[in-house]
């Protein structure tokens, strides 16, 4: 049955006392997180067991070009709760070369696609995950798009293919 | 392009153990029939009983994601209008609500009521088609022209109101881009007259039709911890019994004012899922036709001194105020005031929960502009749930889940 | 589309036609088109074909979805790298003659979407007869796209379909020319840009 998630001050509290202090910011409205990375996957089943059921999103921020950045990934979980409708997001960071994170697949199946996803654009690895595969490219494409060092009208692959005259038909 | 089912993995196999070679493998490819455009599916079958099923997606993959990156937030609106192509006004009002919740910006009354109403036409614009390509997959093609000639009175109405029938690209940050005139006033009081009558045809040609009923009761039976664990949203959660409604749980625009009903269903089944989109198109009307009579007047876009909306000609000419803001919009290293911060707002679309998680870093351009997209939660249930069903379960399926390609890729 | 001679006077149920005219005549009056719909221009078809802009009283009124049983595709939506070499297969299961209308901005030129996945206009690796501009195109406009299919149809087509091999249709166009070699806009690095910009230079009116 699910779990009436406490208010946050508490659920933060309960986290801090798992995995350690963890840095904790506000924005309009919305609780940030940052988990270090060796606590991630107690973090998150911390969370999970505490109420919230919901993984809305994974996603991945590529802090190259960004004012300020120390980490060049920052991996963003939204998490929710469908009994009390809080909403909690946790941030990870990872670098290169090879960034990899734990993967929440085995606590939210929600997890499976966004983090092949999140691994096809990106190339953070997901250790743990059931199926690490491309999602939306091509198997046989080699590069990560969404990296802020890959040019959006991207490296030629998209004329390289044949081309077809009246005559092959 | 081949098919070697060993490169496919599959999460879950029925029995691991088994000797699957008398399976015979069925490429359900991105040209198919089914009216949901570039989805792929690679179906194990035992006769005609799916034993596995192996989606593939990223036929329709365009990069909105890098896009987002180099467009200003009033030019990105294009481009979300073609993610859920079926209801794109919805998409507009999402990505506008992310942003101006990451610029901090407070909408005039009267715009959350005009953004209510096309967001709720764009619902049941919508649920019309997916309801109507149920329809039309399982073979009922009186019912998907029913639907299509309804969503075209909705199209004359967007069309009167902002000069294009989809893909309109409404919403400016701070407002929208046309107020409504009493045309377009007249032309959805007219709809709401006629449309409920439609509704009921529509309904006696489907609800209680034993075809129908017989292929959809029972087939794609979504649990209620299963949905949520595997992050469904909107409709299909809905239907499953989990009662999460964005508009009521966390209220945006002129929803807190409104009083509606949130449809819900328990068996999770497909004709869980139809039901729940036809009582939500009643709500939808019900919604529209209250913030029609109780639409406030005043100014649609935020006034001139916060410096996001374009100031109307007048108000350039007339005063200094608009001059300057004229200026300090239009010019290139000029623009909105864009905090180093991140932040995400979702609404409830008509598919279920889209939001944006927007990262600003001081420029008019977002540094990253995720969209999160209910599609692609919902096409990884799909081997869930067409698991022991036969062949043609699998569209009906498909249908009720309502996959739209290009928000799946995006 | 009878033709007479001068001197001959024919009864009125009695007409002579060349056999290409009757041909194109039958073939440009059932057109059945395959919809390769991908994207918003693919609603925008079926908004065509359902019940407020009839495309089946233009002859048009199978929408087979299997390339075996078409004459004419309508490739509507962006076409993206993963799916172009479906976009081909499907092009060369068609039986002859066949004709292809590239629907809207993103099939005929990449559209809104510059990007690393989309390819830039379907005519740069199928022959494409029919461009219809448009973000997505409006019903009528894709009718008139028919209707102006079923006329090139009729003026250029021949019964056995000779139309295909003339030597100025397969004359490639210069998209097809470009996209064998790796692009760039820049024009220090790209030969087919250099020359045609000389070749622009030097006589400012091109045929």
């Amino acid at each position: 049955m699910p779990v009436a998630t406490p208010p946050v001050d508490t659920v933060l509290e309960s986290l801090a006392a798992t995995v350690g202090p963890c840095d904790v910011s506000t924005f309009r409205g919305q609780t940030r997180v940052v988990v270090p990375l060796e606590r991630a996957l107690e973090a998150f089943r911390h969370l999970a067991a505490v109420g919230f059921d919901l993984l809305v999103d994974v996603t991945c921020v590529d802090y190259l070009d960004y004012r300020g950045a120390k980490h060049r990934y920052g991996l963003v979980y939204l998490l929710a709760s469908t009994v009390t409708n809080q909403r909690l997001t946790v941030r990870l960071f990872a670098d290169d070369p090879d960034p990899a994170v734990p993967s929440v697949t085995p606590i939210w199946r929600a997890a499976d696609w966004l983090e092949r996803e999140v691994w096809d654009l990106f190339g953070v690895r997901f250790d743990g995950h059931p199926d690490l595969r491309r999602l939306v490219m091509p198997e046989a494409f080699t590069a990560h798009p969404l990296r802020k060092d890959y040019p959006l009208q991207g490296r030629g692959e998209r004329h390289n293919f044949p081309v077809l005259a009246r005559d092959d038909g | 392009m081949s098919i070697a089912p060993a490169e496919f993995g599959s999460l879950e196999s029925a029995d691991g153990a088994r000797n699957e070679d008398y399976l015979w493998t069925l490429n359900f490819g991105p040209q198919h029939p089914a009216t949901h455009t570039t989805l792929r599916l690679v179906l194990k079958l035992e006769g005609e009983r799916v034993v596995d099923a192996m989606p593939e997606m990223g036929y329709l993959h365009s990069g909105f994601e890098k896009i987002g990156e180099h467009l200003t937030f009033n030019q990105y609106v294009t481009v979300t209008d073609r993610m859920n192509y079926i209801s794109p006004v919805a998409n507009n009002v999402a990505w506008h609500h992310a942003v101006e919740t990451l610029l901090g910006i407070e909408l005039t009354p009267r715009c959350t009521y005009v953004r209510t109403i096309v967001a709720e036409l764009a619902r049941i614009s919508d649920h019309l088609l997916c309801n109507g390509a149920v329809g039309l997959d399982t073979g009922a093609f009186t019912f998907f022209l029913y639907a299509f000639y309804q969503r075209e009175v909705i199209y004359d109405i967007l069309e009167t109101l902002c000069g294009a029938r989809f893909t309109n690209s409404y919403t400016r940050v701070g407002g929208v881009s046309q107020d409504f005139t009493p045309l377009v006033v007249e032309k959805i009081r007219a709809f709401l007259k006629t449309f409920p009558k439609t509704l009921d045809d529509m309904e006696r040609l489907l609800t209680r039709n034993r075809i129908f009923v017989d292929r959809t009761k029972g087939v794609g039976v979504l649990t209620k911890e299963e949905a949520i664990n595997r992050g469904a949203t909107g409709p299909v959660a809905r239907a499953s019994g989990v009662t999460r409604d964005l508009r009521k749980d966390e209220p945006y625009l002129a929803y807190g004012d409104l009083d509606f009903n949130v449809a819900c269903a328990s068996a999770g089944d497909c004709y869980a899922r139809y039901l729940v989109r036809m009582q939500e198109m009643r709500e939808s009307l019900k919604i529209v036709r209250q913030a029609l009579e109780n639409l406030p007047d005043g100014p649609v876009n935020v006034g001139i001194d916060q410096r996001t909306a374009l100031p109307t000609k007048k108000q350039v000419y007339s005063t200094i105020e608009g001059t300057i803001s004229h200026f300090e919009l239009s010019m290139a290293n000029r623009g909105f005031d864009v905090p180093f911060e991140e932040s995400y707002a979702a609404i409830e679309a008509p598919n279920g929960e889209l939001g944006f998680y927007i990262v600003g870093d001081g420029d008019d351009t977002a540094y990253r502009a995720r969209c999160r997209p209910p599609s692609v939660l919902h096409f990884a249930l799909f081997p869930h749930l067409i698991r022991g069903h036969t062949l043609s379960d699998v569209v009906a399926v498909l249908g009720s889940l309502n996959i739209i390609a290009a928000e799946l890729d995006r | 589309m009878a033709v007479t001679s001068p001197k001959l006077e024919l009864p009125e149920n009695v007409f002579v036609s060349k056999l290409d005219e009757l041909a194109n005549w039958c073939r440009k009056n059932s057109l059945w088109p395959m919809p390769f719909a991908t994207a918003c221009c693919g609603i925008e078809l079926m908004a065509t074909g359902a019940s407020k802009h009839d495309l089946a009283r233009f002859g048009a009124e199978v929408f087979r979805f299997s390339p075996r049983q078409c004459d004419l595709m309508i490739v509507a939506g962006r076409v993206v790298m993963k799916m172009l070499p479906v976009l081909q297969r499907i092009w060369l299961q068609m039986h002859e003659p066949k004709w292809v209308i590239s629907m809207g901005a993103c099939a005929s030129t990449g559209g809104v979407f510059d990007t690393y996945a989309v390819v830039q206009g379907i005519d740069r690796f199928i022959p494409v007869d029919m461009y219809v501009p448009g973000c997505p195109p409006r019903p009528e406009q894709l009718i008139q796209a028919i209707i102006d299919l079923q006329d090139k149809i009729q003026a250029e087509g021949t019964i056995t379909g000779r139309e295909f091999d003339t030597a100025e249709r397969q004359r490639r166009k210069r998209a097809l020319v470009e996209a064998t070699l790796p692009l760039s806009i820049d024009a220090a690095r790209n030969p087919i840009l250099q020359r045609e910009l000389a070749a622009a230079a030097e006589s400012p009116v091109r045929t």
